[in-house]
């Protein structure tokens, strides 16, 4: 089926689904109801729009999505994604609703909140309010409000004051697309107070094949000197559309490292906001992704300096082979009062085959005087010299490319603090580029 | 009679578009060391290169054989695993590869091929260890990413470790000794020595005499604008480095 009215659609779609939202208290509805009016406000993107110049939203506007409806995943399939659940307390979301049979909270210290929204909105729900309502940063992001009308569950995270959970969380959203096309809105906020410590584990993954949109929105909130240490990895299957809004919120004296791994869909996008909105905030906002034969994949990134002595490092590194599309925007922005702001920024791209295409744009927009910023962007192939290094030592041609983009990932691959998350994702990598693994 | 270690016939060879080696006949026997002196520019590293299979250098005519068996067509991974070895002039600097790991598939591979089973990892670091004290290199450097910010001296005695790890027939060394000091030239060349034998062949490559000090050849050959001009015992280096190179390329022209 295919319309000419998206905007039309997914109104009807939100009317389609009242019923489902009926024991929600008021506030909730009305925000989603405040969404719903923002998305047609917005309009769905199109081409004309700068941010959707290079990925063009057509193709997401042509299908009639449906609410993903509830699925069940077996215990197996969660363990063939090979992922090492067992290093912390984890919430498994199946197509936005969270999986009690596949989730655990054992071993949580007892002060963290880790809940699903549904669960907090049976006990607890004014915990919510305020961030489940929020619209900032990506008020005007069509797709984010989707996500605020639509997103049935979630997962909300909170670490107490002065507190250091020594063990990752894991929040990991599983798409099972169903007969036709679904989509999902995942969910979920940290909150990490004043002098606390986390580490978040996000995960994205399509379990089975069909077409699937998953359409997150999640938010870190690092409170005054709180740290917090961020993966989000995503994997989703060849019919899968993923796009991503992440939100980064740091205050004074705080630090957040966020680490993204893209290793593809048919169309992945994500679209991350830092706020560095204390002086003395810092961030390393990082990215490795991958694209193979056919697929798309658009990293958009806005590190706003909103206060003095912030600094931000980022670095994002691509590796594309086939016929496959990549785009990096990287958006710093000093503001006025951001004064000895030191921002770095740097892309690096690795093209595997000759029928990979990147657009790399950095856009550097800055107010105030007394600050420091670089960006620089990189686009190569494999090394010629370090190639006959290796097969001269008797490495085979096709093995000495993939150690040599493992090399290349290593320096994203490497933030990953778990060691066994750090070499699932290493494998994942040359799988999905590769279709082979490299020896221990 | 033994079969040769390496037999070059008549060797013309290019480096992209240009003719650089233009017929050269060498025949080096198993457990023999030569050297090939030569100006810059002479042709050594195509040499080199070309005995390696180097993508991007080309025989056109005459031929290599190993141990009797023709090396046109070979990939230099394959060259490798039939026990070729260079020493690289400028070894490659590769980030986010450790050298620990990089070694250990490098000997794996060759071992695979030779059809010898294959190392896990304890018993490469033991085999490592025993291989590393022949070039006194430290255990930092091997959990460091391949040569990357390596000195000289540590790059060159890197590539004198992979050689005792792989343990070829024929190892061909390019300019080993370009960018070292002295003390670190007679680490290097103790590793060399020390990895001498009755059935392992050696062509060292080199500008300077000085190497040939360490490492004592029984053959040195001069190298000019891609001919061997002359060939001789090792007290050839020794008028090498007295009168230059001057002298034989003028006898070439006029011979």
């Amino acid at each position: 089926m295919s319309f000419a009215d998206p905007e039309r659609h997914w109104c009807e779609s939100f009317g389609a689904v009242a019923a489902a939202r009926a024991g929600e208290p008021a506030w909730l509805e009305a925000a989603r109801k405040t969404a719903i009016a923002r998305f047609v406000e917005l309009g769905f993107p199109t081409r004309r729009h700068e941010e959707w110049k290079y990925t063009n939203p057509a193709p997401i506007a042509k299908v009639a999505w449906k609410p993903a409806a509830t699925a069940s995943v077996p215990r197996a399939a969660l363990d063939a994604l090979g992922l090492p659940l067992a290093e912390g307390p984890h919430l498994v979301f199946v197509n936005g609703r969270l999986a009690a049979e596949l989730s655990s909270v054992a071993g949580l210290d007892p002060v963290v909140t880790l809940a699903s929204h549904a669960q907090l909105l049976a006990t607890d729900p004014g915990a919510l309010e305020t961030h489940l309502a929020r619209t900032e940063p990506f008020d005007d992001r069509a797709f984010a409000a989707l996500a605020r009308a639509f997103a049935t569950d979630g997962a909300f995270v909170r670490i107490p004051r002065d507190h250091s959970t020594e063990r990752p969380i894991w929040l990991v959203f599983l798409s099972a697309p169903g007969a036709g096309p679904s989509a999902s809105h995942p969910r979920f906020t940290v909150v990490a107070e004043e002098s606390s410590r986390a580490t978040i584990f996000e995960v994205h993954a399509t379990i089975g094949a069909g077409p699937h949109l998953g359409n997150s929105l999640t938010e870190i909130r690092a409170g005054e000197n709180a740290q917090v240490d961020h993966v989000k990895l995503q994997f989703d299957g060849d019919g899968a559309i993923h796009l991503g809004h992440g939100a980064i919120h740091i205050g004074r004296n705080a630090r957040v490292s966020s680490t993204l791994i893209s290793l593809g869909a048919s169309t992945a996008r994500h679209d991350i906001v830092a706020v560095l909105d204390g002086p003395g905030a810092e961030c390393a906002i990082d990215g490795l992704y991958v694209a193979t034969d056919g697929q798309h994949v658009d990293c958009r990134t806005t590190v706003d300096h909103r206060q003095p002595h912030g600094s931000s490092r980022e670095l994002f590194k691509g590796v594309l082979s086939g016929k496959s599309r990549g785009i990096f925007n990287g958006r710093v922005i000093v503001r006025q009062g951001a004064q000895k702001t030191d921002a770095q920024q740097k892309n690096e791209n690795l093209l595997l085959g000759l029928g990979a295409e990147i657009d790399s744009q950095p856009q550097l927009e800055i107010e105030a005087d007394d600050v420091k910023c670089s960006h620089g962007s990189t686009i190569g192939q494999l090394d010629e010299d370090a190639v006959f290094y290796l097969r001269s030592r008797g490495i085979g041609e096709a093995e000495a490319a993939a150690m040599l983009t493992r090399g290349f990932a290593a320096q994203i691959t490497e933030r990953v603090a778990s060691a066994a998350f750090r070499e699932r994702i290493e494998s994942l990598v040359l799988a999905r580029l590769f279709a082979r693994e490299l020896p221990a | 009679m033994t079969t040769p270690m390496l037999e070059i016939e008549n060797l013309h060879a290019t480096a992209g578009e240009t003719l650089i080696l233009k017929g050269i006949d060498l025949v080096i026997q198993p457990g023999e060391v030569h050297a090939v002196m030569g100006p810059n520019g002479s042709g050594k590293s195509t040499l080199a290169n070309v005995l390696a299979g180097k993508p991007g250098y080309e025989i056109v005519s005459g031929s290599v054989r190993f141990e009797g068996r023709d090396l046109a067509g070979l990939a230099p991974e394959q060259r490798a695993r039939e026990g070729i070895f260079l020493a690289f002039q400028y070894p490659v600097e590769i980030p986010g590869v450790s050298n620990m790991y990089f070694l250990k598939q490098a000997v794996n591979a060759v071992r695979a091929h030779r059809g010898i089973e294959e190392l896990d990892a304890m018993e490469f670091l033991q085999l490592a260890r025993e291989k590393m004290k022949l070039v006194e290199m430290s255990d930092a450097l091997m959990s460091r990413s391949l040569n990357e910010g390596f000195s000289g001296g540590e790059k060159k005695r890197n590539e004198i470790l992979q050689m005792a790890l792989l343990d070829p027939k024929l190892a061909v060394l390019d300019e080993t000794d370009s960018g070292l000091d002295i003390d670190a030239l007679r680490v290097v060349a103790n590793g060399v020595n020390a990895l001498r034998g009755p059935t392992r062949s050696m062509l060292v490559i080199t500008h300077y005499q000085r190497l040939l000090d360490h490492i004592v050849p029984d053959f040195v050959h001069v190298l000019s604008g891609g001919r061997i001009v002359k060939s001789g015992a090792k007290e050839l280096a020794l008028e090498l480095e007295e009168k230059g190179y001057g002298w034989l390329q003028a006898e070439t022209a006029a011979g």
